[in-house]
């Protein structure tokens, strides 16, 4: 029915309106047809079942859909998934393996960081972004002016304060307002 | 006081693991074989009828498998709520009403269906703007929540014009939207003519019943399951267009369907907190305390049904005096119909009294918590009734000594850093008492471990964990003991997860069949017979009996801001809360509940704006782009504290709600903090940089 | 959202010949803002033009001294850049003040060039707009307009422009490079951005089926300082409602370089190009930053709702320029 690129290559699909893509979900790989306009969002929830990946608002302003694709935070709603094959996505449920709370996962729990917990596999996807980001010396707003790196070096990582947690995890909204506990928990975890 | 429920106080939520590993399941994510995707078309005129609907070019869009409107959706009996009447008639009662279901095999499709409806309408003059004069006004039989509308008491008028001191203002609040994080949804399938729905509301019975009427089949035909719920905050009180769309859709097409509503589309279908014109006049001696107090409250609601936001009620609460007028009235406009959100009627209107109450320290120069603690009062001053506890004056004092209010210079606008100004406030807290009858069962199972099961619904209160402990308690084990199945109408039937009533109307009947089991048990020589032993406990009758006393949670909100005098940004540099709530059962959840209401009450003082666009009937801001929800940048240092109370004339556990009340205090408390920072005064919220600088630009600062 | 295709441009020639040959089509990268235009019905696009994996990734030194960014860096690498941390800090607050982390590490330089305006009657298919559909009114002009221009409006659209990062690159002197299918060019982001005039539906000067490829920053004058400083609603993670990129030198207490831009309040990023000839040789003093700011601001038109723009841009370009001004003393 669908006119799908045949070859599974998605790289020339002009005239078709569907193609398959390879996603390394949670470690595995998933090869399936999607409709272009199906964003990566949509490709987990509704044809690889993982729900983690929560829909707020569909269009990039509420942070519950965050996830990390190829080691990066990023909102799942705007990706488009045909543009993204190949690509190693990590959600909340990829984290926690074997039963294992991830670290930010359990500082979530030990610091009651949810209360409704629709925007929480979000936060916490965004949590470790934010750290890995910190460590390898992204600056945020809150960052104080310094050098960035003297010399060939690489940057030095950035001390994560309250402030920086606030201001880096702003992209995550939380209606039922657990903010002081999720900027707690992030601070647990980081260095 | 110590049982073993008591010393586990500070549980980890039970739902917790599930919730941070994206386990937990939200109505949207359950997918029936065969499930489709609705999904429903918005009016796009303020008030009219549909003259045609063309779904010819929708239906051809690929995947589409249905396109309901007025002429072609399953009859269903009238609801009782108005609101729910979808897809009934050719009627556009506001802009976004809607008008059409697109059902398709996936969202896309059904997204591109959606589009590709042509509704084609005869728009009639809309009239969508509140004003202190509309001719419409009139003054409803009863507000939000079965209060009157008037009451008056001595002779207001005359104390008003005697009183040595009159503080009269008037405050105005626009509409606010509830925007919890997982938007409305349903997920309906039915079998052998009975409906199986996951929806996301805050009480499964009530959705039944209404389901089961409209459809007309007998409740036991209907299950409701919500097993998560992404918070509600009054929006998921009552059921909701999106649940019989799904339901209707499934019916029509014979397969299961899920709607997901679009962000977008709530502020029209889900409830808001309607907009507020404030008239206060309070009247004091030299010394502050009130001799006379007047609110008047002017909203607006829909024409669809009336909904009064109660906001002139808690001057009826809170503050001792002899003379008072508290009125509402209200016009109804075409515009989306308001409904609950979050503390309805105490939000706003502890917003517009305890803004005045720091009017009136300001004009008489008493302190503003010295103040509020002069006019305190044993009874409640409207009913005449003795409060069963009021602890006001308790966290007054412990708010102010947390805060460090002590030697606070009063002059406004002179803490200036820079182009910062700094200024501190307080605001007082109510909410009332409610309570609900509800039912529970409790069994004992050979294996030594229980399991209780009440239809209570956990959007985010962590309803599992504190019932979990309310029945270890009471059985005098260990809460781990107790399995707690909460989140269906299979389940013995419980009142809503609203009006902060949840954990004392559930928890009531889980305590009552828990200690009747614990007796029974205890007559079997504490043996489990083979097959188990259940008891079932109902509190109607108890739990909804007439009592003697007011009764109310209290507490008092202090802020900090910082005003940017270049920019117009307030900036909250700190929130502290505390709260005389009865007993607190749960630490840790119950500081979640107070810290999250005082972080809405932020984005009431600060960010949260919304308005009417006249010229096309909606809402102008309505996705989270433009709707500012707090971010977490928003709140540095929030922080509630609570008083143990003790009162013996609420339910077994002792306790009062705590959902709701941590919202009303914020608001003022920030507005006080602003006037004391800028030594000019807004009585608009938002404090936005427009309003902000407008202020400043007519009174420079000190 | 109808179906389209979708092609992986393997070089920039065939992103620009694949382009030529599908109307309608769409170059695609970080996709934040057109996926999200495409799911409101904005957007239609044909064919989208993967253009995120081509090799425009990298920030690189010119021979002058200057930076060369390519279009698909990501903002987050940009902003976190350590030249552009301490050469052009004005470029990277810029972008951290934009949107989310999330957001920012999937938009790319280009695509947040191409931004489209966040007027609510633009994102609404079923309200007017002659941005959307050219001829069907505007009704910003008397209808919610609060965020909207104050400058070089006109009756055909109020809109403005949402970028942070093209309000530092403008006052930065950066050039946008362009690629078609008759060749190169390179335009200065001062006049990447169009004015509406009786054409609201163009946003830029982007000529049909041309690609953004790079930015290009010149090098530092000597001695300038630059800073971005946004206003907004909330704290984090909103638009601006008015923000200013400036960049000044100052020697012996004399302005010897200034550069100024605001944003928040045009179709376009605004260069203050008559307060900048003020500025210059004026002695560095609060005095001759109100004046240059007052004289920029006297052709703003505001309208009913957002009147309070104007001085709040007045202001905060003083305070900003002064912060810098203290700075280099």
């Amino acid at each position: 029915m669908e006119p799908t690129a045949g070859s599974g290559d998605p790289a020339d699909a002009a005239g078709a309106t569907a193609s398959v893509v390879t996603l390394h979900v949670n470690g595995v790989a998933r090869t399936l047809a999607v409709d272009h306009r199906t964003t990566l969002l949509d490709a987990l929830r509704e044809r690889l079942s993982v729900t983690g990946p929560k829909k707020g608002c569909d269009h990039g302003q509420c942070g519950a859909c965050t996830v990390l694709v190829d080691g990066r935070r990023m909102l799942a709603c705007l990706l488009p998934a045909v543009a993204w094959d190949g690509a190693r996505v990590l959600t909340a449920e990829g984290l926690s393996e074997g039963g294992r709370l991830h670290p930010v996962q359990a500082a979530f729990v030990a610091r009651d960081a949810l209360q409704c917990g629709y925007c929480t596999p979000g936060q916490v996807c965004s949590a470790v972004g934010v750290l890995s980001e910190a460590a390898e010396g992204h600056p945020s707003l809150a960052t104080p002016a310094g050098p960035a790196r003297t010399g060939g070096g690489l940057p030095p990582p950035v001390r994560l304060t309250p402030e920086e947690i606030r201001e880096r995890m702003s992209g995550n909204l939380c209606r039922c307002g657990a903010y002081a506990q999720i900027v707690a928990a992030v601070g647990d975890v980081a260095p | 006081m110590t049982g073993a429920g008591r010393a586990a106080g500070d549980l980890e939520r039970r739902e917790a693991r599930e919730k941070v590993t994206g386990r937990a399941r939200y109505a949207a994510e359950y997918r029936p074989e065969g499930r489709l995707h609705g999904r429903p078309v918005p009016a796009a005129v303020a008030r009219g009828r549909i003259a045609s609907v063309d779904v010819s070019r929708a239906l051809a869009v690929r995947g589409v498998v249905a396109v309901l409107t007025h002429e072609n959706a399953p009859r269903l009996a009238a609801p009782q709520d108005p609101t729910l009447a979808v897809l009934r008639d050719d009627r556009v009662p506001h802009r976004g009403w809607y008008v059409a279901l697109v059902v398709a095999e996936t969202p896309e499709d059904a997204r591109a269906g959606a589009a590709a409806v042509e509704v084609v309408y005869e728009a009639e003059e809309h009239d969508v703007v509140l004003r202190p004069d509309h001719p419409g006004l009139y003054t409803p039989e009863e507000a939000n929540g079965g209060h009157p509308a008037v009451r008056e008491r001595g002779d207001p008028d005359a104390a008003l014009a005697a009183a040595p001191v009159l503080v009269e203002a008037e405050y105005r609040l626009g509409a606010l939207h509830n925007h919890p994080m997982e938007p409305h949804a349903a997920t309906a399938e039915w079998r052998d003519g009975g409906l199986t729905l996951h929806d996301s509301t805050q009480g499964g019975n009530a959705v039944r019943e209404v389901l089961a009427g409209m459809f007309g089949v007998h409740r036991r035909q209907v299950t409701v399951v919500a097993e998560h719920v992404g918070g509600g905050f009054g929006s998921k009180g009552t059921a909701r267009p999106h649940a019989v769309l799904a339901a209707m859709a499934a019916l029509h097409t014979g397969r299961p369907v899920t709607v997901a509503l679009p962000r977008r589309d709530l502020a029209a279908v889900v409830g808001h907190r309607a907009p507020t014109l404030h008239r206060v006049r309070l009247g004091a001696g030299p010394d502050g305390v009130l001799t006379a107090v007047e609110h008047l409250v002017v909203t607006r609601t829909s024409r669809v049904r009336e909904f009064v936001e109660q906001a002139a009620v808690p001057a009826r609460v809170m503050y001792g005096c002899a003379h008072s007028r508290t009125a509402h009235r209200v016009v109804a406009l075409d515009v989306p119909t308001p409904s609950w959100m979050r503390a309805p009627g105490e939000a706003p209107g502890m917003y517009a009294l305890e803004s005045a109450m720091d009017e009136l320290a300001s004009a008489t120069g008493v302190d503003p918590v010295e103040l509020r603690l002069r006019n305190d009062t044993d009874r409640e001053p409207d009913s005449g009734r003795p409060f069963s506890s009021r602890g006001l004056a308790a966290c007054l004092r412990e708010g102010a000594r947390r805060f460090g209010w002590e030697g606070r210079d009063p002059r406004p606008g002179v803490r200036r850093a820079g182009g910062v100004l700094t200024g501190t406030g307080v605001a007082s807290a109510t909410y009332p008492v409610l309570v609900n009858p509800s039912r529970a069962s409790a069994r004992a199972e050979p294996d030594g471990g229980f399991r209780v099961a009440v239809n209570a619904t956990d959007i985010g209160t962590g309803a599992r964990t504190v019932l979990a402990q309310i029945a270890a308690e009471a059985l005098g084990v260990p809460p781990e003991a107790v399995i707690v199945e909460v989140g269906s109408t299979a389940l013995p039937a419980a009142s809503l997860a609203g009006g902060s009533a949840g954990t004392a109307s559930w928890g009531w009947a889980v305590h009552r069949a828990c200690t009747e089991l614990a007796e029974r048990l205890a007559g079997a020589g504490g043996r489990v017979p083979p097959e188990g032993m259940a008891v079932d406990a109902d509190t109607r009758g108890e739990a909804d009996a007439e009592v003697p006393w007011a009764r109310h949670a209290f507490g008092a909100v202090f802020a900090e801001v910082r005003a940017d005098t270049v920019t117009g940004e307030v900036r909250l540099a700190r929130l502290l809360g505390v709260f005389a709530a009865g007993r607190i059962l749960n630490a840790r959840t119950a500081r979640a509940q107070f810290t999250g209401g005082m972080i809405m009450g932020a984005g009431m003082a600060l960010t949260e704006r919304s308005s009417i666009d006249v010229r096309f009937g909606d809402f102008a801001e309505r996705d989270l782009a433009a709707y500012h929800v707090p971010v977490s940048a928003d709140v540095p240092d929030v922080r509630a504290h609570w008083i143990e109370e003790e009162d013996p004339h609420l339910n077994p556990m002792g306790s009062k709600g705590i959902g709701e009340i941590g919202i009303t205090g914020a608001p003022a408390a920030i507005g006080n903090a602003l006037h004391h920072a800028l030594g000019a005064r807004l009585r608009e919220p938002p404090f936005t940089p427009d309003r902000v600088l407008a202020v400043l630009r007519r009174t420079p600062p000190g | 959202m109808r179906p389209h295709g979708y092609v992986r441009a393997r070089s920039v020639a065939d992103a620009l010949a694949v382009h030529a040959a599908h109307p309608g089509a769409r170059y695609l990268a970080g996709g934040t803002n057109l996926v999200d235009l495409m799911k409101l019905g904005v957007a239609r696009p044909t064919v989208l033009i993967d253009v995120r994996r081509l090799p425009l990734d990298r920030v690189e030194e010119t021979a002058g001294g200057g930076l060369l960014v390519g279009a698909t860096v990501r903002n987050s690498d940009l902003a976190a850049h350590p030249l552009v941390r301490s050469r052009y800090p004005a470029l990277s607050q810029s972008l951290l003040s934009g949107a989310s982390g999330q957001l920012r590490n999937a938009a790319t330089t280009g695509g947040n060039l191409l931004q489209r305006t966040r007027c609510g009657y633009f994102q609404d298919v079923s309200k007017p707009c002659n941005k959307r559909e050219p001829g069907s009114g505007c009704p910003a002009v008397e209808g919610s307009h609060r965020e909207l221009a104050v400058l070089g409006h006109s009756p055909h659209c109020v809109a403005t422009h949402p970028s942070d990062m093209a309000v530092a690159l403008t006052a930065l002197d950066a050039s946008v490079h362009l690629r078609g299918v008759s060749g190169t060019r390179a335009l200065p982001v001062s006049e990447f951005h169009r004015l509406p005039g009786d054409r609201p539906e163009l946003d830029t000067r982007l000529r049909p089926g041309e690609l953004v490829v790079g930015v290009e920053l010149p090098p530092v004058p000597p001695g300038a300082r630059c800073a971005y400083r946004k206003v907004r609603d909330r704290a984090s993670c909103a638009f601006a409602l008015v923000s200013v990129a400036a960049r000044l030198a100052v020697e012996n207490g004399r302005i010897v370089h200034a550069a100024l831009a605001f944003g928040g309040l045009a179709h376009r990023p605004w260069r203050a190009w008559t307060a900048e000839e003020r500025l210059v040789g004026a002695p560095a003093t609060g005095a001759s930053f109100a004046r240059a700011a007052e004289a920029e601001l006297e052709a703003a038109e505001p309208l009913r709702d957002n009147a309070f723009k104007v001085r709040l841009a007045g202001d905060l370009a003083v305070q900003v320029l002064g912060t810098l001004a203290g700075e280099g003393a």
